[in-house]
Formats: C-alpha cells, structure tokens, sequence
C-alpha cells in the first residue's frame, strides 16, 4: 500500500466577514482511506467540505485534492473527484439508466464506458427490473445506494458523501457501507459526514470539528483511549460539550 | 389523545399508508420510529387536517381530523419535517408572527417556550435561514409551542441534527412532558426510541409492532451475540458459513450475530478462531430497538 495523499489541507481558513468558519485546519488523507468527517451543526463541516470540492475559496492557508490545489486547479480537481449528498444525487425524472448516461457523459466516459458502467451498477445492485424507471419513483434505500455507483462511475481518486444514509432504513444502511468498503477496497478514498455514530465506528480514522477547528483527529480505538469512552457516541459528547 | 383507526392514504397507484391503528395517551411521549418513505409525513399530514385519508379516521381529543379541521389546527403544535419557518424574517420575528396568526403574544405564553428560546436569545436578530441546523430546530419548536397547543406533532425533528443537538431536543421534549403536553414524534434513528414511554415501528405504510421499547426489545426472538473483532468486514464474511447463524449486522465497531438458542458461546468462537478471525470480546447481549426493527423488516429488497 502506498502511502500516497489524496487530500492534503495546510492551514485552511475560511472567514465570512469576521466570522471564522473555518480556522486553520491541517490533516492529510491516504489513498483508499475511509475518512470520518464528524462534527456539530454549525462547526464548519460543510463550509470546509464546500472548499475541498472547489466551490468555495479558502480566504488563507492551502489545500490540495487529488493532487490539485482547491483554489487554483479547479476545473481538474472537479473531475477527479465524486460527490454526493442526500440532498442533491440523482434527477428524478431521468431512468435509472439516463442518469448513468448523462452523469458519464459529463465527466467524459465514451458510450462504450458507459455501456459498460451500467451493466455493472446494474448488476452489482441487482437492479434489471427497475433500470428503466424514473428515479422519483424508486425508493430513497435504493436511489441511495445508486446515487454512491453514480458518483463514482468515472472512477474519481476520491468521493465526498455529505450525511448519505440519512433516513434510510437500518438494513439498507448496511448494505450501503458494504458498497463503501468496496469503493475503498478499489483505492478510492471515501470523505464522510453522517450524524449516525456506528457508521463514524465503521471510519478508518475519525476527525471531528467545533467551532472551525479540528478539535480530534484518530482511529477509533486512539479517540476512545484518548477521551476515556466506550463508544463514538461519548466521545462526540465530550468534544461537543 | 391521539386515536388513529384504520387509516390507509394511497396516491394513485402509491399505497402511502395501509391500515393503520393506534392510540396515543393524554401526556404521553409518543414514537412513530421508521426509515424515510415509510409513511410517516403522511400521517402527520392526516392528523393535522391537511391531507385528507382514503381509508378510515383519526381523531385529536375527540375531534375529527376532516369534519372538525378547525378545532385541529387551533389544538395542535406542528413541526413539519423540512423547515417551515420564514428564512428571511428574523428569529423574533418568526416567533412573534407564529404568535399572531394564532391571536396570542408572544409574551402570554412565554413559559412554555423560555428554556428552549433564551438558548436563541443571543441570536434574536438574526435572520432563521442564517442560523446552523440545531438553531433552527429550536426555534421552529419554540413556533409550534406558542399558541399552547394541547398535542405537539413532530415529523423528524432531530433528522440532519448532530448528537448533542438531539439529546438536547429529548430533554427538552421530556420537560414539556411534564407540562403536561401529549406528543408523537416520529425518527428514523432507532436509538431514539428507547426515550419514548411507546413506540409503533412503522416501515412500508405498516405497522411492524407496537409497544413499549422494553416490551418491545424483549420480544427479540433469537439468542444475540455482541462481537468485537479486529475486522467486522471480515467477520462478518466467516460468519456466512456459520450454520447456526439466522443473521449478522454490523453496529458500529463490533457485529450482532443472531442465532438459535440452543447455540453456546464455545461453538461461536471455534468457528471464528478456526476461520483466523482474532476475537476481542464476545458476550451474549439484549437485543435493542435496531436489532427488533430489521428482524420485523420485510426482507424483499434486492441483494448486495
């Protein structure tokens, strides 16, 4: 295994007038990584997640994603990355099949990769029967699970998931960090937030935010030595307290 | 109280809600626990008189939730499930205007909400679509709590809310059930569950069950195994071949493995140190809210 860094942040800030929501954070992510993001509502996750995706440009410091700087390379760091939400995934009055299509399409696969990329998602997901359904009329489990495929059809180095298990039922939320696990068997390095602390457990190692800094960086066993806890649970209290 | 008979909502071929009962307590804290799309917000919409049901009827204290709709909304504090308040008005603003619709003050019922608004204080003038997740949850509580509703109905509160933010929301639903307040509240964290004095677990437009969490752990058919291992990926795997196992799923750092209960701990370790898995701790356990839901949960999705 190479020891290769897939994101690399030095010192990022952010600041909105003469709030900071960001406050100089520093952390480095290995290639085929499971990377926690954790952290209170408000403490900055979504401002920095917004920065390492190249929508928002850091106000001082530096971060590189893939290996191209968030504020300069954008337009290449987009294409190498993956992201998705609960939020925003897929469109709903697309197929199944359109979206593999047009998600492809837009990060440059030829019709014969997409082709191919969709017998697989297909496959994998067990999917033949609804391949031809609008996605609004698929169940949020599943248009879950195929939003992951979706993200990463263009084999980025790297996806970011902001909460993307949130209301799913407990089985299929398993089933999605089987598909998790895969992606990162593969080498590609998985960035996530969720506010279910079994699914930070499942992290090879767990950062957590408060008040735009990073206030904990670790594997699960270093936070629980650390913080004195039994659980991930405790050890978010503690910090968020 | 609540009182649900038989309700079913179908939207053309969609079947929302398929014959639901239950009844809910004067002063009781209510869970209707599920997975999103299982039926939930409709139900919340029938109960505030804003959907009407294809099948059956519900009532509030009494009143019909289609013949008696005004009586409903003037009894009821409704919180729905994506954020219902008025971004560009200011947190005080948002409150005074709730107040007013309902033809009370802000100061009159003042009591109700001063736990839940002075930790908003600090940001009164602040517009409600700057504040962070966990304001805007309390805020949009302090709304639904104004008028001195007699029935709080919460569709997923605490979805999106970090896990200080959500014990906090507990506490404070825990406070208005000592005022008095009877309130369902619906989540899909399992874990939730267990602060409820009754819980209906609900998951494709059915009911799975319906009782207290400890009656309702209690049920859990099998013999439960809690195992930490070096790896639950791989655990998890060996366990495949595993002949007494009825089901394995990973919770957090360790696996619930569910068995017949003839099986012993002996038989379970052998199979696992005999496969190279390296055991921590492996220990017989209660089952939880979790465990119940997906031994309940119809098992008809699509393999992984």
């Amino acid at each position: 295994m190479t020891e290769e860094k897939v994101i690399i942040a030095k010192d990022l800030t952010r600041t909105f007038g003469k709030f900071i929501a960001v406050d100089h954070i520093s952390f480095d992510v290995n290639r085929g990584e499971i990377f926690g993001f954790l952290g209170a509502n408000g403490a900055g996750k979504t401002t920095a997640i917004k920065m390492l995706t190249g929508i928002l440009s850091s106000s001082s410091g530096q971060a590189t994603v893939a290996g191209f700087d968030i504020n300069k390379d954008r337009n290449r760091l987009k294409e190498n990355i993956g992201y998705m939400s609960q939020k925003f995934s897929l469109y709903e009055d697309l197929t199944l099949k359109e979206n593999i299509k047009f998600y492809g399409g837009i990060y440059g696969l030829n019709n014969a990769e997409i082709a191919k990329k969709t017998g697989e998602i297909v496959e994998r997901l067990d999917l033949q029967e609804i391949e031809n359904t609008l996605i609004a009329e698929i169940p949020l489990g599943w248009k879950q699970k195929i939003a992951f495929s979706v993200a990463i059809v263009h084999n980025p180095k790297i996806v970011f998931l902001d909460e993307p298990t949130s209301g799913v039922d407990p089985i299929t939320r398993r089933q999605f960090w089987n598909l998790i696990y895969e992606a990162a068997e593969n080498g590609i390095t998985v960035f996530v937030t969720t506010h279910y602390m079994d699914e930070a457990e499942y992290c090879d190692r767990i950062s957590m935010m408060v008040e735009g800094r990073i206030e904990a960086l670790g594997s699960l066993q270093e936070l629980l030595k650390k913080y004195e806890s039994k659980s991930m649970d405790e050890v978010f209290i503690k910090l968020a307290r | 109280m609540i009182k649900v008979e038989n309700i079913s909502k179908h939207y053309g071929d969609v079947v929302a809600l398929n014959g639901i009962s239950f009844e809910v307590q004067k002063g009781q804290l209510y869970g209707l626990i599920g997975p999103d799309g299982s039926g939930k917000t409709s139900l919340f919409r029938i109960l505030t008189s804003l959907l009407i049901p294809t099948e059956g009827r519900a009532s509030l204290n009494g009143f019909d939730t289609v013949k008696d709709y005004k009586s409903i909304r003037k009894m009821v504090g409704y919180m729905p499930e994506r954020f219902s308040l008025y971004m560009d008005l200011t947190v005080e603003e948002n409150l005074k205007f709730f107040a007013t619709v309902f033809g009370t003050t802000v100061q009159k019922n003042y009591h109700l909400i001063k736990d839940i608004y002075q930790m908003l204080e600090p940001f009164k003038h602040r517009r409600a679509g700057a504040l962070s997740g966990g304001m805007k949850q309390k805020l949009a509580l302090s709304c639904a709590l104004i008028h001195k509703p007699e029935i709080l109905l919460l569709d997923e509160p605490t979805t999106g809310v970090d896990p200080v933010s959500r014990k906090d929301f507990w506490e404070m639903l825990k406070k208005l059930q000592k005022a008095g307040l009877t309130t369902l509240v619906s989540t899909p964290f399992m874990d939730d569950a267990e602060l409820c004095d009754e819980v209906a677990l609900i998951q494709d437009g059915e009911i799975l069950t319906i009782n207290t969490p400890e009656v309702i752990a209690g049920k859990y058919p099998h013999k439960l195994w809690k195992i930490v291992s070096e790896n639950n990926y791989r655990t998890l795997k060996i366990l495949d071949s595993f002949s007494h196992k009825i089901s394995a799923f990973s919770f957090g750092n360790s696996v619930h493995l569910a068995t017949d209960h003839q099986v012993s701990k002996e038989e379970v370790e052998n199979h696992l140190t005999h496969n190279n898995v390296k055991i921590i701790t492996i220990e017989p356990i209660v089952a939880n809210i979790e465990d119940v839901f997906m031994e309940l949960m119809a098992h008809d999705k699509p393999k992984l």
